[in-house]
């Protein structure tokens, strides 16, 4: 036992000198990850401002020069131009110029006053359907605001229903809260798993895998001694994005560090064990980083970090069961913004558990098997 | 032939390089050559001795610091490429396509060189004549023998016709047979299109076959001339001895390698050759009070090239080893490896076919034969590397690919390819395998040291494995699979591309470790090596064609010339076996 402890340790310290040693590649440890997580930062955000649309005014009141101001008063809209017809509106929609076209409609003023329903038309862009989609709703909730105050305002009865929203967790409604936790376990996903699946083929490659195989290491101590030092760079990358978010984003830290890091560990035994897998399936780098690959893509985008999960094909679900980034996300989400406690968590963390379970024996074991 | 045109003049040529910030190293120390038309040169010397650096200067890849270096009537220095047009270099690792069949590659070299489709229409059909490659158009490169990749790799050198053709080490990790293909090609080219080869070479027996020998040292030239001229140096210095009953040829020869007199010594047939200083001939030869009968035989070019380097090598070490004993193979004790009717498939192919042989403990037992004859295969199963498909094998009574970790710690393995991890230190390496073999505190201390010492590693301790000269790669890689004291050692073609006196070091060593009751199983690409073995099995096309102490294969391989050398006897045999198969197959 002792033995096979201390072999495991001559198997991670030679890990880490290999990793380490070189500056160069110290440095392409723990930069890419911090770029990444600033690309992401800023790049990826859902958030609109200055939209620019076409205005069709028929009504020209002063009701509907009213609605233009609070609509181009939110800062997220900005006029293309104004147009008589809806007909010389639309090449502006065409030619992308303008993502929506809003038309006032005659009559607009009086059958406000009037509480006839006013009639105001919001079309979109479908082709850049998400964003159009987001800006729609902007433009719908204005409007709504609008027509509700002018009546307020004339002692008018408010509508039947009035719908007040918040949004928890994120009173911004910013997509940047909910990107950044993601990107601790989706960046640190592809900086080990690459790291892992690369690290056996190369032994491979350059025969010292052999030398291994042949001197007395396990291949369970030999599978660890590849595991933990993986989990270190690992563990590391993930405070690096999660500094960035502290720090840079400010994003505000609800949950327990402890509960956080019990997850990531978790994740990361469940993300090398993938690694590792993949890494006793190729004969060499090049086939290791193409297998990389091809993993990675469906890993992210069945993780809930673009699209929710829910929303996907019945089959699409279940693979999303088998990938850890799944549960990663939904740990560092839910640690980070809600405060999630560990025992709630806990269904999230088994079945980490479990998928490190099946894919680190199976890498083990092919370590020996796959001697063809 | 004086005045046909020089092909290459080079004077006073210097090179330097720079190792790191502070060390520079010479390479070049002011070398003047001449190479006439239509003429073979061979450069030998050992590693360092600055051939590769010539050669390379030769065809325009770098610039000399100083001198003149004329090819084929240009200055290099001024025109590379207008040189590099008109020539051919074949460096010692070929720049092939391993995922490209051998046509696809003689296109692409075909292509880069700008050889219009009509002269490929002639050239293309005598290269395939040439290197008999024709029926392996379509094979990948990546999937030949190492014999067959040096054969393309030559054919896409001559795919422009050159005037002058540059080879570095072109037979290295070559068999005996295709070695002997490769000239044949060699000289066919000189003899039909007057093309000039400069080749450098540590096969000193592929030197004594060229019209013009240059032999290296420290980057400059010790002695050059006619291979018989030279050899000529060692003529009355060469004996062969013959040591008291029961004891090893590679015992004996140790033994007299030690002594102060004696410039080289090897084994052969079951004696000894040695070359003694032509000042001490006059002595009589003695080894532990015991005066030893010596025979007077013809010199070798191997022998004056051994005599040229022990006077200016400096001292050697001549510290005898412990005193000649008995071998342990008559005390014998067991068994150690024992294989049984192995076979091993890859799916229709048969690489390995019953092949069945034991090895005693303190032997050093040889596997032989060409590339691709299921050496290395069988190798891989005995380590544990590779599962076999069917028969027995037990090494120290184990079959290691289902024993546990325990049976293995008494295994040391040193791989064809150097196999240790490239960007750790010397130091770092070693640490690494003797805690990976459970060595810890002062044993393990100690053991590095003593391997440190005894393999000159000292100076390269903090240099990164992977930036060694090639001989000291070699060096560590044996001392690594040496720290946890192996009883069992594996060595895979582990002289690869060794100079002569590194070999004679290597084999130094591996004698010392046997007298110690090591069991050492080789394979090796040189047949003058397979002395050292107690017994060899010459393996083809995966089976067994002879088995039997050195003296024992030679006897079977005679026919008509009364003492083969054992790479005759090996050609012999492999080809005896492999006309009977065409025989028995027509």
């Amino acid at each position: 036992m002792i033995v096979s402890l201390l072999r495991i340790l001559t198997l991670i310290r030679k890990e880490l000198l290999v990793l380490l040693k070189d500056p160069k590649s110290r440095a392409s440890l723990i930069l890419p990850p911090i770029l990444q997580c600033l690309i992401f930062g800023y790049a990826a955000t859902y958030d609109l401002n200055s939209v620019p649309y076409a205005l069709v005014d028929q009504d020209r009141s002063a009701a509907s020069i009213a609605l233009v101001a609070k609509l181009e008063g939110s800062g997220i809209f900005r006029r293309e131009g104004t147009f008589a017809r809806m007909t010389e509106a639309v090449p502006q929609l065409d030619a992308r110029r303008a993502l929506l076209i809003v038309v006032i409609g005659n009559g607009f003023e009086r059958n406000l006053e009037t509480g006839v329903p006013a009639p105001v038309q919001v079309i979109a862009d479908g082709r850049n359907s998400n964003t159009s989609g987001i800006a729609q709703s902007y433009a719908g909730a204005i409007i709504g605001d609008f027509a509700a105050a002018w009546r307020a305002e004339r002692g008018f009865p408010a509508a039947g229903v009035t719908v007040s929203t918040r949004a928890w967790f994120n009173p911004q409604l910013e997509t940047r809260w909910s990107m950044i936790p993601s990107l601790i376990g989706t960046i640190t996903m592809m900086m080990t798993m690459m790291l892992t699946a690369m690290s056996v083929a190369r032994e491979r490659e350059e025969g010292t895998f052999d030398q291994l195989l042949v001197a007395p290491f396990t291949p369970t101590e030999i599978m660890i001694g590849k595991a933990v030092p993986s989990m270190i760079v690992g563990i590391t990358q993930a405070s690096a994005v999660l500094l960035v978010a502290l720090f840079w984003f400010k994003i505000p830290f609800a949950g327990s560090f402890f509960t956080l890091y019990a997850g990531l560990a978790l994740f990361l035994a469940a993300a090398i064990g993938f690694g590792l897998f993949l890494s006793s399936l190729a004969g060499n780098m090049q086939q290791a980083m193409i297998l990389a690959f091809v993993f990675l893509m469906p890993f992210m985008l069945l993780s809930g970090l673009m699209s929710p999960t829910e929303n996907m094909p019945a089959v699409l679900q279940y693979l999303t069961m088998i990938n850890p980034l799944t549960y990663a996300i939904r740990i560092t989400r839910v640690v980070y913004l809600e405060g999630g406690r560990f025992a709630e968590l806990l269904p999230d963390m088994l079945a980490l558990v479990a998928i490190a379970a099946v894919t680190m024996p199976f890498a083990a074991w092919m370590f020996r098997h796959r001697l063809n | 032939m004086e005045d046909r045109p020089l092909s290459l003049v080079a004077r006073d040529l210097r090179k330097s390089f720079r190792r790191d910030a502070k060390e520079t190293v010479e390479a070049l120390g002011g070398i003047s050559l001449t190479v006439r038309k239509g003429t073979l040169t061979a450069l030998v010397g050992p590693d360092g001795a600055g051939k590769t650096t010539l050669l390379r200067l030769a065809s325009g890849l770098i610039l000399p610091d100083s001198g003149s270096l004329t090819v084929v009537g240009l200055d290099v220095a001024e025109k590379p490429q207008a040189v590099q047009d008109r020539i051919g270099y074949m460096p010692q690792r070929f720049g092939l396509y391993e995922d490209l069949s051998v046509q696809e590659n003689l296109d692409l070299y075909a292509d880069l060189n700008g050889v219009s489709p009509a002269e490929r229409r002639t050239v293309y059909p005598r290269l395939f004549e040439m290197t008999q490659l024709g029926p392996f158009k379509d094979r990948p490169a990546g999937k030949l023998s190492g014999g067959m990749k040096q054969k393309l790799g030559l054919a896409c050198t001559l795919v422009r016709a050159p005037e002058l053709l540059l080879l570095d080490e072109p037979t290295v990790g070559v068999d005996p047979l295709s070695r002997r293909e490769l000239w044949e090609i060699v000289f066919k080219l000189i003899r039909e299109d007057g093309l000039s080869v400069v080749v450098a070479t540590s096969y000193l027996d592929e030197a004594e076959r060229c019209e013009h020998a240059v032999l290296m040292h420290a980057g400059e030239i010790l002695a050059e001339g006619p291979p018989a001229e030279i050899t000529a140096k060692a003529d009355g210095c060469c004996f062969l001895v013959k040591g008291p009953e029961g004891v090893p040829a590679r015992s004996l020869q140790a033994r007299l390698f030690a002594l102060p007199g004696v410039v080289d010594a090897v084994p052969e047939a079951g004696r000894v050759r040695i070359v003694r200083r032509p000042d001490r001939l006059e002595e009589p030869l003695t080894l532990e009070g015991l005066q030893l009968e010596t025979e007077p035989t013809g010199a070798r070019f191997e022998d004056a090239f051994m005599m040229l380097f022990d006077s200016v090598a400096g001292e050697r070490d001549h510290t005898s080893p412990a005193p000649l004993a008995a071998s342990p193979e008559n005390a014998a004790d067991g068994t150690v490896v024992e294989v049984r009717d192995l076979v091993r498939k890859f799916g229709d192919f048969t690489a390995v076919d019953h092949v069945t042989f034991s090895v005693r403990r303190g032997e050093v037992y040889g596997l032989l034969g060409p590339n691709g004859a299921g050496k290395s295969t069988t190798f891989r199963m005995l380590c544990g590397l590779l599962p076999a498909t069917a028969g027995t094998l037990r090494v120290a009574g184990n079959d290691l690919l289902k024993a546990g970790a325990k049976a293995r710690e008494r295994l040391g393995y040193v791989a064809q390819k150097f196999s240790l991890y490239g960007q750790l230190t010397v130091g770092e390496n070693l640490e690494f395998f003797a805690s990976a073999y459970g060595l810890r505190g002062n044993r393990k201390k100690e053991r590095i040291a003593t391997l440190t010492a005894a393999f000159e590693l000292e100076r390269f301790r903090d240099l990164p494995s992977g930036q060694l000269p090639g001989g000291f790669r070699q060096r560590l890689a044996l001392a690594a699979a040496l720290l946890h004291e192996p009883d069992i050692l594996f060595l895979d073609e582990a002289t690869s591309g060794a100079d002569p006196l590194a070999r004679r070091q290597f084999w130094g060593r591996i004698t010392a470790l046997s007298e110690q009751g090591v069991t050492v199983i080789v394979t090796t690409h040189f047949m003058e090596e397979a002395e050292y073995c107690d017994r060899v099995i010459i393996l083809d096309a995966g089976r067994n064609l002879a088995e039997g102490t050195p003296v024992e294969i030679r006897e079977r391989a005679v026919s008509g010339k009364t003492a083969p050398s054992m790479e005759e006897a090996f050609i012999a045999i492999v080809e005896r076996e492999r006309a009977k198969r065409t025989e028995k197959a027509a």
